[in-house]
Parts: C-alpha cells; sequence; structure tokens
C-alpha cells in the first residue's frame, strides 16, 4: 500500500489499538501520550510535500475499492488539501496534548475519547485528500458520526446528548443531499473523480442537472459549516469537552463544508447563482453569527457565534474569489483572486486563533469551574500567561495589528470593495451592500471579542462566585495555546513564507483555469500598505467597536426585543416537536389495531388498483362466443349455491352458518362433476366433509357467552366494499374469458399414456409431469399437521400465568 | 338452451367473493374462517372456468372420446384444494385456542394490550 494512501489508514488502525493501551497502562500513564504519536509522525510525513506542491506539483495514487463501479481509493495532494492536512494533524497534535492535561486518566472514559478523536482524524484526512466523490462522501459521514460520538462523550447529561442529535440531524441531512448532488455530477460527466470532472466544465455549466447538483452540494457544505441557517447545531455542539469544541468545532471539521466549496469552485464557478449563493449566505452568516455573539453569557456559545460568522466570512470570500473565473486569465481576474487568497489565509488565521481561544477557555473552565462572563472577571493578575494568550487571540479575531487576523481581515475589506465595483452578475445594483454588510459585522466582531478578554480578565475578581480557588493552568496545558499564539504573531511578521509554501498553491488549486503552469500571481502580503479605504475602515471599526463596548450596558437591552418564538432554535425545537405530533397522529389514526381496518385498506386496494387498472387500460373486454351451454342441472346448481352463500351471510346462528357453508362446498363438488372432474370431486368430498367437522368442533367449544345468537350487523361500509371486490372479480373473470391469446398447451399431456404410462391425465400431471407441486403440498400438509399438534399439545409454563396477570 | 355457462360462473364467483369479503369484514373469528373458506371455493371455481367449461370427455385415455377437457386447471385444483384445506384446518385450530386462552371470539376484543 502506498504510503500517502497508508497515511489515512494510519489514524483508524491506531484507534482499533487504544482500548489496550487503555486497559494496559491506565492508571499510570495517560493514554493521550500514545496517541500523541499519530499527529506528529503524520503533521511531517506531511511537511515533506511542501516543497513538491510549492513548486505547483501535484501528487497523486490510487487503489481500487470497487473498480467494476470505478470507484478508486484516490489520495490526491495539492495546494488546498495540503494546508488542510497540516491543520489537521498540526491542531489535532495540539489537541492531543491538551486533552492530556485537560481530561483526567482516572475520572473519564479516555479509551472512548482517544477512539472518537481518532475515528475522527482518519476520517478528516481521508475527506480531505480523497478525490473520488464518492469516497469523500463516506469520510464525510464518518466525520459526523465522530463528531456525534465526542458530542455526546459525556452522555449522561441530557444537554449533550441534544446537542449531538442536533447535530446529527442537520449535517446528516445535508451529507445526503451532497450525495444527491455527487450522483447528479457523475451522471453529467460520467465520473467520480473530482479531477476528471474539472475537465469537462463546459458539459456540466450548460447541463439542465447544473442548478439541482450545485444547490444540493452547496446544501452538504452549508450544514457542515454552520452556514445560515443551518448554524444552530454548532453552539449546541459546545456541550462537548472543550478540546472537542477546539479541534472539531472551530479548526476542522466546521471547515470542511469551506473545503467542499473550494474544492468545488472550478467546476460551479464563474456562475452568477454560485458567487450569489456563496458570497450571500456568507454575508448573512457573518453578520448573524457576530450579532448574537455579542449577547452570549457563556465563553464557548460566544467562541460559537464567533466560529458561525468568521465562517460566514470565509465563504464569502470564497464566493467573491469564484468571479476571477468569469473574466478568465487577465488583469481583472487578479482583483478577485485576492478573495480567494484571503479565504485560505484567514481560513489559517481563524485556526491559530480560535483554537488558542477555545483552549484558553477551558483553562478557565478548569480552573475557575464556570465559564459564565457574569461570574468571572478580575482574573488578570491571577492567570497572566491566560490573560496574555486571550489578548493575542481576540486581538486576532477582531483583526487588529500586530496578529495575523489583521493582515486577512484587510484582505477581505480589499476583496468586498472589489467586488461592489463589479459590473456583472447585477452587481451595479446590489453591489455596495457588501461593503457595508462587511463593516457592520466587522463592528459588532470588535465588540464581542472585547467582552471576550475584558469581562473575563478585567473588573472586580469575586471568588465567592466561583466554585474553586484560582490559580494559573500548569504548563502542560498551556503550551498548546501558546504554539498557536506565537504562530498568530509569527504569521503577521512573516506572511510571505506561508504564502510562498502553502497559500499559492491552493490558490492554484482552487483556480485551476487561471494557473498557468501551476503557478498564479498572487500579490505580496504586506501589513502596510498605504492610507487606502480598508485602513479607514479599520480605524472606522476601532472607533465604533470601542464605543459600542464602552456603552454596552445602554444598548444590549435591545437584544430583549428579539421575539424569542422568532429564533432559528425555536423554530428548530417546535419543528421536531410538531412532526413527532403529526407523524404519530397520522400513524395513530389508521394503524387502529383492529383487524377490520386493515382488511378494509387491503379490499380497498384492490378495487382500486385491480379495477382501476381494467378501466384505465382498456382491459374490460366481454365476449361470450366460445361459453358452454347451461343445463338444467348446472343452472339449479348455481341458484343453490347462492342461496346457500347467502343463508351463510343473513343466518342468526353459527350452526346454520356452518351447514351452509358445508352445503356449499358439496355443491361445488357436484359442479366438479358436470365439469368433467372426477378426481377433483372425489377430493372436494372428502375435504368438505372433514373441514366442516373441524368447524363443528370450533363451534363446539365457543365461549358460553352469547353462544347462539349473533346476528351479522349490517355495516353500509363493508357493504360497498364486498360488492366492489364482488364486482371487480366478475368483470375480470369475463375480460379474462373474452381474451384468449393463445391455446392452452394441454394436449401435450394428452400424450400421458406414451410419455407416463398413465391414463388418467389429471394424476400422471399430479404425480409425473409436475411432481415438485406435489411434493410441497405433502409438506405443506406435514406442516399444518404438526402445527395443529403443537397448538393443541404445547403448553409453555410461563404463558398461562401471563395471561392470568393480564 | 344458453350458450352463457362461463358468464353465469363468472358472475357466481363474483358473489361467492362479495359474500366471502363481508364475512371476513365482520368481528366474529368462526365468521372469518367461514368467509375464507367461501372465497377458497370462489377461487377453485374461478380457476376451473378460466380453463373452459366442458369442451370434451374427462381426462381419461383409453376410452372412445378423443376429445377431452383442459387437465391442468384441474392438477392445479387439486393442489389448491389440499392446501386450502390444510391452511384452514390450522386457521381453525388456531382460532379454537383463541378461544381457550382468551374467553373470547371477538377481534375487536383480540387486539393485544394497551402498550403496544
Amino acid at each position: 500500500m502506498p504510503w500517502l494512501n497508508m497515511t489515512i489508514f494510519i489514524p483508524f488502525l491506531f484507534a482499533l489499538l487504544v482500548p489496550f493501551i487503555y486497559k494496559k497502562f491506565t492508571p499510570k500513564i495517560h493514554t493521550g501520550w500514545f496517541v500523541l504519536v499519530v499527529p506528529i509522525l503524520i503533521f511531517i510525513y506531511l511537511l515533506t510535500y511542501i516543497p513538491a506542491i510549492s513548486n505547483g506539483k501535484f501528487i497523486h495514487s490510487s487503489l481500487p475499492w470497487i473498480p467494476s463501479y470505478g470507484i478508486n481509493f484516490t489520495t490526491y495532494i495539492d495546494g488546498l488539501s495540503l494546508i488542510f492536512g497540516l491543520l489537521i494533524t498540526g491542531i489535532g497534535t495540539l489537541v492531543v496534548l491538551y486533552s492530556i492535561f485537560y481530561l483526567s486518566k482516572h475520572r473519564e472514559a479516555l479509551n472512548n475519547f482517544y477512539v472518537y478523536l481518532l475515528l475522527f482524524m482518519g476520517a478528516m484526512l481521508g475527506l480531505v485528500f480523497s478525490d473520488n466523490v464518492l469516497v469523500l462522501y463516506v469520510f464525510w459521514e464518518l466525520t459526523s458520526i465522530s463528531s456525534l460520538l465526542l458530542i455526546a462523550y459525556w452522555y449522561e447529561r441530557e444537554k449533550s446528548r441534544y446537542g449531538a442529535q442536533k447535530s446529527m440531524l442537520i449535517t446528516i441531512f445535508g451529507g445526503l443531499a451532497m450525495l444527491a448532488g455527487f450522483i447528479m455530477l457523475s451522471i453529467i460527466t460520467d465520473t467520480y473523480s473530482i479531477r476528471e470532472m474539472f475537465t469537462k466544465v463546459d458539459s456540466i455549466v450548460s447541463h439542465s442537472l447544473f442548478l439541482p447538483a450545485m444547490l444540493l452540494v452547496l446544501l452538504g457544505a452549508f450544514t457542515k459549516s454552520a452556514q445560515f441557517p443551518f448554524s444552530i447545531w454548532l453552539p449546541d455542539a459546545m456541550e462537548a469537552p472543550t478540546p472537542i469544541s477546539a479541534y472539531l468545532h472551530s479548526a476542522t471539521m466546521v471547515k470542511a463544508g469551506i473545503y467542499l466549496v473550494a474544492r468545488m469552485t472550478p467546476i460551479f464557478g464563474g456562475t452568477a447563482e454560485w458567487f450569489w449563493i456563496v458570497s450571500g449566505i456568507g454575508l448573512i452568516t457573518l453578520l448573524y453569527g457576530s450579532v448574537n455573539a455579542v449577547r452570549q453569557t457563556d465563553l464557548k456559545a460566544l467562541l460559537a457565534y464567533s466560529t458561525i460568522s468568521q465562517l460566514g466570512l470565509i465563504m464569502s470570500l470564497l464566493g467573491i474569489g469564484s468571479a476571477a473565473m468569469y473574466f478568465g486569465i487577465g488583469d481583472e481576474s487578479e482583483v478577485y483572486t485576492v478573495a480567494i487568497l484571503a479565504a485560505i489565509f484567514h481560513l489559517i488565521n481563524h485556526s491559530t486563533f480560535k483554537g488558542c481561544l477555545f483552549m484558553v477557555v477551558g483553562i478557565i473552565d478548569h480552573e475557575t469551574g464556570t465559564r459564565d462572563i457574569r461570574k468571572l472577571g478580575g482574573l488578570m493578575n491571577l492567570m497572566p500567561v491566560s490573560f496574555t494568550l486571550t489578548i493575542i487571540g481576540t486581538f486576532a479575531m477582531a483583526g487588529l495589528p500586530p496578529f495575523n487576523g489583521f493582515l486577512s481581515k484587510e484582505m477581505f475589506l480589499t476583496a468586498v470593495l472589489n467586488v461592489s465595483q463589479m459590473s456583472v452578475f447585477n452587481m451595479e445594483s446590489l453591489g455596495s451592500l457588501f461593503p457595508i454588510v462587511a463593516w457592520i459585522a466587522s463592528i459588532f466582531t470588535f465588540v464581542y471579542s472585547m467582552i471576550l478578554v475584558f469581562k473575563t480578565f478585567r473588573g472586580k475578581y469575586r471568588p465567592e462566585r466561583l466554585e474553586k480557588k484560582v490559580h494559573e493552568a500548569p504548563i502542560g496545558m498551556l503550551l498548546p495555546p501558546i504554539v498557536l499564539a506565537s504562530l498568530v504573531i509569527g504569521i503577521f511578521f512573516f506572511p510571505n513564507i506561508l504564502s510562498n509554501y502553502l497559500l499559492k498553491p491552493a490558490v492554484a488549486s482552487i483556480l485551476p483555469s487561471l494557473a498557468m503552469g501551476g503557478e498564479i500571481y498572487v500579490k505580496k502580503i504586506s501589513a502596510w500598505h498605504g492610507w487606502n479605504t480598508e485602513l479607514y475602515m479599520t480605524i472606522g471599526i476601532v472607533v465604533f467597536g470601542t464605543l459600542l463596548y464602552i456603552y454596552l450596558r445602554k444598548w444590549i437591552r435591545i437584544y430583549l426585543f428579539y421575539p424569542q418564538s422568532m429564533t432559528l432554535n425555536n423554530m428548530y425545537n417546535s419543528g421536531m416537536e410538531k412532526s413527532e405530533d403529526l407523524f404519530q397522529s397520522i400513524t395513530n389514526r389508521y394503524m387502529t389495531g383492529s383487524i377490520r381496518d386493515y382488511l378494509v385498506y387491503i379490499f380497498a386496494f384492490i378495487i382500486f388498483i385491480i379495477g382501476g387498472a381494467l378501466w384505465l387500460l382498456d382491459g374490460i373486454s366481454f365476449d361470450h362466443s366460445q361459453d358452454a351451454s347451461i343445463s338444467v342441472y348446472e343452472g339449479g346448481i348455481v341458484i343453490s349455491m347462492v342461496i346457500s352463500a347467502v343463508a351463510v351471510l343473513l343466518s342468526n346462528s353459527r350452526l346454520t352458518s356452518i351447514v351452509a357453508v358445508g352445503a356449499l362446498g358439496l355443491l361445488v363438488s357436484f359442479l366438479f362433476v358436470l365439469f368433467r372432474a372426477p378426481d377433483l370431486a372425489l377430493t372436494q368430498l372428502v375435504v368438505e366433509t372433514v373441514t366442516t367437522a373441524l368447524f363443528l368442533l370450533c363451534f363446539y367449544h365457543l365461549p358460553q357467552l352469547r353462544k347462539e345468537i349473533s346476528k351479522v350487523r349490517f355495516k353500509a361500509t363493508n357493504a360497498i366494499i364486498s360488492i366492489g371486490v364482488g364486482v371487480v372479480v366478475t368483470i375480470f373473470a369475463l375480460s379474462v374469458n373474452g381474451t384468449k391469446l393463445f391455446d392452452s398447451i394441454s394436449s401435450f399431456y394428452e400424450n400421458s399414456y406414451e410419455l407416463a404410462g398413465a391414463q388418467n391425465i389429471v394424476n400422471a400431471i399430479l404425480v409425473d409431469f409436475r411432481g415438485i407441486d406435489t411434493m410441497l403440498e405433502i409438506l405443506v400438509l406435514a406442516i399444518a399437521g404438526i402445527g395443529v399438534y403443537t397448538l393443541i399439545k404445547l403448553r409453555l409454563s410461563g404463558g398461562d400465568e401471563n395471561e392470568g396477570t393480564k | 338452451m344458453i350458450d352463457n355457462m362461463e358468464t353465469l360462473m363468472s358472475i357466481l364467483v363474483g358473489i361467492l367473493f362479495a359474500i366471502g369479503t363481508y364475512l371476513l369484514l365482520t368481528k366474529t373469528l368462526l365468521r372469518i374462517i367461514l368467509g375464507t373458506s367461501i372465497i377458497g371455493h370462489g377461487v377453485n371455481l374461478l380457476i376451473i372456468t378460466m380453463g373452459g367449461l366442458k369442451t370434451g370427455g374427462p381426462p381419461f385415455l383409453g376410452r372412445k372420446e378423443t376429445n377431452f377437457t383442459d387437465s391442468l386447471p384441474q392438477a392445479l385444483l387439486l393442489t389448491a384444494v389440499v392446501i386450502n384445506f390444510a391452511t384452514t384446518a390450522l386457521f381453525l385450530v388456531l382460532s379454537y385456542r383463541a378461544y381457550k386462552e382468551m374467553g373470547t371470539d371477538d377481534t375487536e376484543q383480540l387486539r393485544g394490550m394497551g402498550d403496544e
């Protein structure tokens, strides 16, 4: 197996080992130390690809999985997937390290934790490196499942289970939509390989399935990346342990949707629909997330809404950047290439500072026992390292220098300013909205960033509200956020190293049609680019944000006017409840438990389907030219049969009914005589006698109550249905009789003497020509006999007691 | 004589089906079984009617006639009659046991427990 494919499987294989390690070494050594090796090794291995990738090469290797369907496990590394791979393993390493100090080896079920975590890591690696859409889907769902397991890690808490269920319902709904989109794409292009789809873009855009496929794929991306209005699962996923929130719900899994949008840009990009949906939803999410983050009182909820908002920002940048594909190679597209660059850049930046912030919040939670902003305050002197880390993280999030968030936020503003000048896709009228929305959202981002840092660390220290005596966290717990925070600063000062080695090839792989010879023109990222509009906008953000923060008390009440019933969560909850009630009541209405009702459905079905088919397909024909003549005997027997059948129906006593059914059977055997069927007549006679005897046996054992008198009560619906069935059967029989397509094959059996040595043709058919029927019929009789014997003889000891208690 | 035997039989089968259906829709177990029995007769008659009636002599070789009634539906019916008998017998004994255990033959009262 090639090493490249192997890297994806290593986490899965190691996950198999974790329970044994846990059993053997706990409580001496924390299981996390063993797990730590996996992401480190993969991270280092992936680092070795950077030189090749930055030179514009692509590396792929393929393993056959279901070759007959063209489904291969193809691993493909380009700039985009390499960035994701490095994020997954790099932050994975730090998260595992952090979790070693965060989770107690005595109190927590660490084996579960690390198995789920490795499962997730492998799934995520598979997702970003897969070239085959169906393989990608498999890993996509694996991330949903492992995320479910991780959110519900403390499964004894009700809120965890609620959050896990919610996230699973939403992401799997999107995942299934995405699968449908992928299948449509493969129908259009006749391939499952994403790279091969790139070569067939022209046929995709003109195909009638283009728009449905695009919408379905986007549904998958938006649900996974918590875009509006599917963002509601992310705040509830905060019930997971903090290392998981940091890893899955800020740095990696929620970016799977971003990855998908970026990956699919070469296929769908350059069209007005893609541009508007992706950038529009992104901007709405950006605004929604940042406005809602301000009113949160729980630190993790604040970070969750902030993540939603930042994901919206990246998404909108990807949408804006897709316009570059419309313009093709040239100066005009370079303006939009900046947006793609900004998206990837901010993606990395966000992973660093958001991961850092989550870890710090976890530390605060760990050391104080609460994450409630209203209880916290004045921790600055007690937790100086955490305070510094928070400052770095939040200022990067707010987009202030000298942190990496500043650079990507400036590029974001450049992108929205550029796009407002665009003259295609109806942007003339609506283009000016883009910078306005972006600017307002940035102000709110600034406000909640300040809330996060100052409400937690400044103000009065109130130890009486806290459960624990506050002190700084151990160094092992602080190390991962310190690494991330130093990256935050490092990227600010040396952005072009990152840009040259990672961002450029990523941009080239998102916009392959614009990359010539694997190279794409990308401007140098610089912290200082003169007095331009972006800088004035940033200054405006700081000024207005500061004012809003200072007067927070005065206007925070506005949120109280927000109607509670209009929140997305309420709609989701009541939607779930109502649909459950609705389907329950529908099911209760038709699943009544009464045999009669079910029989009514079946008979109605017979009437409507068979009768309807006869009617619609012109099947009704009537031809009696071939009919035999009616003799007096037959006429008399038929009339007696009708009389005895009606007698069964109308009789008050069961005894009369039984006798009448017996008479009916005898009359049938008389008919068989007249129809030249001696064997049948004989059998019918015997069988009818035995059956009547059985009926009488049953009758004898009836309960004493109401033994004699029980007239069939007349019911109009029953009568209509029965007449309907009778009419349909009659019409059916007449039509069959009127349509003779070919002669019977029975003339063959007239050779029975030559072929089987029998003069009785019917018996020859039964035991010679079609002997298997007879054998199985004997089996039926035997089974029925055994069944009867068992029913009468077998009494399970517990059964009767149960009957008594019921 | 009127040459309408098959038509007459089709109508008879329809009547038997209608009466059998009506009995199936009643509440008493015994009547339901009687209904299945009547529908069984209807089906048997339908099969033999569809093979064409009285087109020749009984299907025995070595007689003077050279023209026989269709023998295949008769063989099919013979199988059907026996299977019908077997299932009816099982069904009857089952309902007999149900009477013994539950003390009722009303299907509305045989609806299982409330916690289902």
